[in-house]
């Protein structure tokens, strides 16, 4: 699958490594963005209130 | 010839074989993929979420702070006013009691040198959790304000988003916290704490865990989970008024550098 990609991405191979690491770093500012915080309501961490749960 | 059959035969195995590996292949890079994945999420959720609330309870403590004024120079001990020094501080009569700001407004700010010199959180109103995934101290809205006759109640995080109340079960009895309002520093001094199950609501009443008693004590009531990585309990820690002063007799003596600081003149 990354082969696939890597073999797919154009331009010279410093070009390739450069691209590659740029949809790596793409990748890693989404999850950051968007999934983490959506995954965090799945973990214990956060409940510090007392009482009803949580208000949205 | 025959050796060379024999070459391509093991070059070019059967369609079916090919698709096999490709597809183990794409199976255990995805593999690979999600325990990268939870990995990274482990390291934000511990660490990355305390950074990016440090820094953002910094700027809102050195805003509120800034805004609030007054001198941070200490007010004058007695001793050094001529008094004895056995009189104590200065007594300033009933504390202020402010109004409670909207929802996300800043309250005021908490200095604990329990859990560190550099201890200064915001205290935000609502326990949301856009306030307390982010500023910090979120007081509960249907409890006291600082100062006033009955239940003071905070909640904060015990670990991620700043980790604000991390170390409340180091508070040993006599321990002091500091409330600064816009009134003025309320010095709090810490009783003890419960661990109570999850839906134990009763320990933000006036007088914690009796309804309908009218209260007499002025309390600071901290809430946080607990175990440190769990949150089938809650850690409750109470604390009593000992003293107030005016925003314009300065703040304690032991906590004036925390106060300048706090400004980012210290």
């Amino acid at each position: 699958m990354y082969g696939w990609i890597f073999r797919h991405l154009p331009g010279p191979l410093w070009l390739r490594v450069l691209t590659s690491l740029l949809l790596a770093a793409g990748a890693v500012f989404l999850m950051v963005e968007f999934l983490f915080p959506w995954m965090s309501q799945f973990t214990q961490f956060t409940d510090s209130t007392i009482g009803a749960p949580r208000n949205p | 010839m025959v050796l060379q059959e024999k070459v391509t035969a093991t070059a070019k195995p059967a369609t079916g074989v090919v698709i096999l590996r490709k597809a183990v292949q794409i199976f255990g890079e995805l593999l690979i993929t999600a325990g990268i994945v939870l990995l990274l999420f482990v390291a934000w959720q511990l660490w990355w979420t305390n950074v990016e609330s440090d820094a953002k309870q910094t700027a809102a403590v050195k805003d509120f702070a800034r805004d609030l004024g007054g001198p941070v120079a200490p007010a004058p001990t007695p001793a050094a006013t001529g008094g004895t020094a056995a009189s104590g501080p200065k007594d300033y009569g009933a504390p202020a009691v402010g109004e409670a700001p909207g929802h996300g407004g800043t309250i005021g700010i908490m200095y604990i040198p329990r859990f560190g010199e550099n201890y200064t959180r915001p205290i935000v109103e609502g326990t949301s959790g856009d306030v307390l995934d982010t500023l910090g101290l979120g007081h509960y809205g249907n409890t006291s304000m600082p100062g006033a006759v009955g239940n003071f109640a905070v909640a904060g995080h015990r670990q991620t988003h700043g980790a604000v109340l991390d170390n409340i079960h180091t508070l040993v009895p006599g321990d002091k916290i500091y409330v600064q309002t816009r009134d003025g520093y309320y010095v709090y001094v810490f009783r003890n704490n419960r661990i109570v199950l999850p839906s134990e609501a009763d320990v933000l009443l006036p007088v914690p865990n009796q309804p309908g008693v009218r209260p007499s004590e002025r309390l600071l009531t901290m809430t946080s989970c607990n175990p440190r990585f769990g949150s089938e309990e809650r850690i409750i820690a109470y604390s009593v008024l000992d003293r107030w002063q005016p925003t314009s007799a300065g703040p304690p003596a032991e906590i004036a550098a925390q106060v300048a600081r706090a400004r980012g003149e210290g």
